[in-house]
């Protein structure tokens, strides 16, 4: 049952391995507090929506479960927005801009709905979703920390380096996409040396 | 007439250049990934996407102005007093649009099947997965709730065509890059996604020059 938790985390991460949800991966990871509040955000729809998905899967026909997730996730992500509005500062909701209705299409959000909580029970959903959530959140975050660090020479906010000049590029579109791929790349390496070494 | 000529001419440069929905907004990214390793696929996606954003902009654009908005004429006596500043906006803007989306796609798979059946043959695959493609409920947000300016009818279905010709267009332009690249010894860790995501961002760097245009 941890298994079902764990496997997002690393071995099955959303972003380096499955590879779904990327645009908002991209768009929000130019600094660490907008891919944190993207990240959780994301986990607490994917949370809810597998568990909601799970207690109804035996009760959804078959041809319309597409359109009956969709509503389901479309629900929950208008309560993250309502509560992001009201409890948060206005900066970081203004910052995600139209990325947080666009949860409601985010792929790993519709993959894990398809994929797990319409085939396995209520405590085992929840895990999946929660795990995946927090693997999301943290390639996110890991993407951001290459991204703020070089493209506006800060970690959180504060300057990391007196003489470093940052690579404004980096903070936009393509230093996001290059440091996607370095990553994704890396991840691979990594992937195929463990192949090897269990092979051998 | 509530549009200049101006208008339309900075809406092309805006949305199919300086501020391309997939290079530079990120939006339409799984697509664009997925289906732009062929020239004719990345094309007859391209095509149905631009006619499914399309019609999504007039309609989103329709509900916004007479269900949505605080000041909306339908519905508005029933709403209890104390939604009435906000209108139905907060609540329902992401199911109501995400629906229109799934329903118009699904109408337009079965006109075509019926009617155009070559050209659904060719675009039948992609049409069920433009429901979840986030550059059509990017361009209808964009175009209504999140526009940076009130936009009219009239230009913000302009704006949705033309955002759906920017995607078609640099759909093409990453399938020829990565049609060459299937031939070239490339690492093997950074085949497939790695290195389609490195060309994407080159090609981002030079989009970034047309900002200079804006």
């Amino acid at each position: 049952m941890l298994g079902e938790f764990t496997k997002g985390l690393i071995r099955r991460n959303p972003i380096f391995v499955l590879m779904v949800g990327l645009c908002p991966a991209l768009a929000t990871s130019n600094s660490i507090n907008n891919a944190f509040a993207m990240g959780m955000a994301a986990t607490t729809v994917l949370l809810c929506s597998n568990v909601i998905i799970s207690l109804i899967r035996k009760a959804i026909p078959r041809g319309v479960r597409l359109g009956c997730y969709i509503v389901v996730i479309a629900s929950f992500v208008t309560m993250v927005e309502l509560l992001m509005k009201a409890f948060f500062p206005p900066e970081v909701s203004e910052a995600l801009g139209i990325f947080i209705p666009l949860i409601v299409v985010n792929c790993i959000i519709i993959y894990r709905a398809e994929d797990f909580a319409s085939k396995n029970g209520l405590l085992a959903s929840a895990l999946d979703g929660l795990g995946m959530g927090i693997g999301f959140t943290g390639a996110l975050m890991l993407v951001a920390v290459f991204r703020e660090g070089l493209g506006s020479g800060t970690l959180f906010g504060l300057k990391w380096s007196m003489t470093y000049e940052p690579a404004a590029a980096m903070a936009q579109a393509p230093g996001a996409f290059l440091m996607l791929g370095l990553l994704l790349g890396l991840f691979k390496w990594l992937g195929m040396r463990k192949k090897v070494g269990e092979a051998g | 007439m509530d549009w200049s000529w101006g208008q339309l001419l900075s809406i092309i440069v805006s949305v199919t250049l300086v501020s391309n929905y997939v290079l530079s907004r990120f939006l339409g990214l799984c697509p664009f990934v997925n289906s732009s390793d062929r020239t004719d696929k990345a094309f007859g996606m391209g095509m149905a996407v631009t006619f499914v954003m399309t019609l999504a902009s007039f309609v989103t654009y329709l509900l916004y102005t007479f269900v949505l908005r605080p000041d909306a004429p339908l519905f508005r006596s029933m709403l209890p007093d104390a939604m009435r500043p906000y209108g139905l906006e907060p609540v329902l803007r992401t199911v109501s649009y995400i629906l229109v989306i799934a329903s118009l796609v699904q109408l337009v798979e079965t006109f075509m099947r019926k009617m155009i059946p070559a050209l659904y043959k060719s675009l039948g695959i992609f049409l069920p997965l433009i429901t979840t493609n986030c550059a059509v409920l990017g361009v209808t947000l964009l175009n209504t709730t999140d526009a940076p300016e009130e936009l009219s009818l009239f230009l913000a279905t302009f704006q949705g065509f033309f955002a759906g010709l920017g995607f078609t267009f640099a759909m093409p332009l990453m399938s020829g890059v990565r049609e060459r690249l299937a031939q070239l010894p490339v690492p093997e860790p950074l085949k497939g996604a790695p290195i389609t995501f490195i060309c994407t961002g080159l090609m981002a760097l030079a989009f970034l020059g047309f900002a200079g245009m804006a």
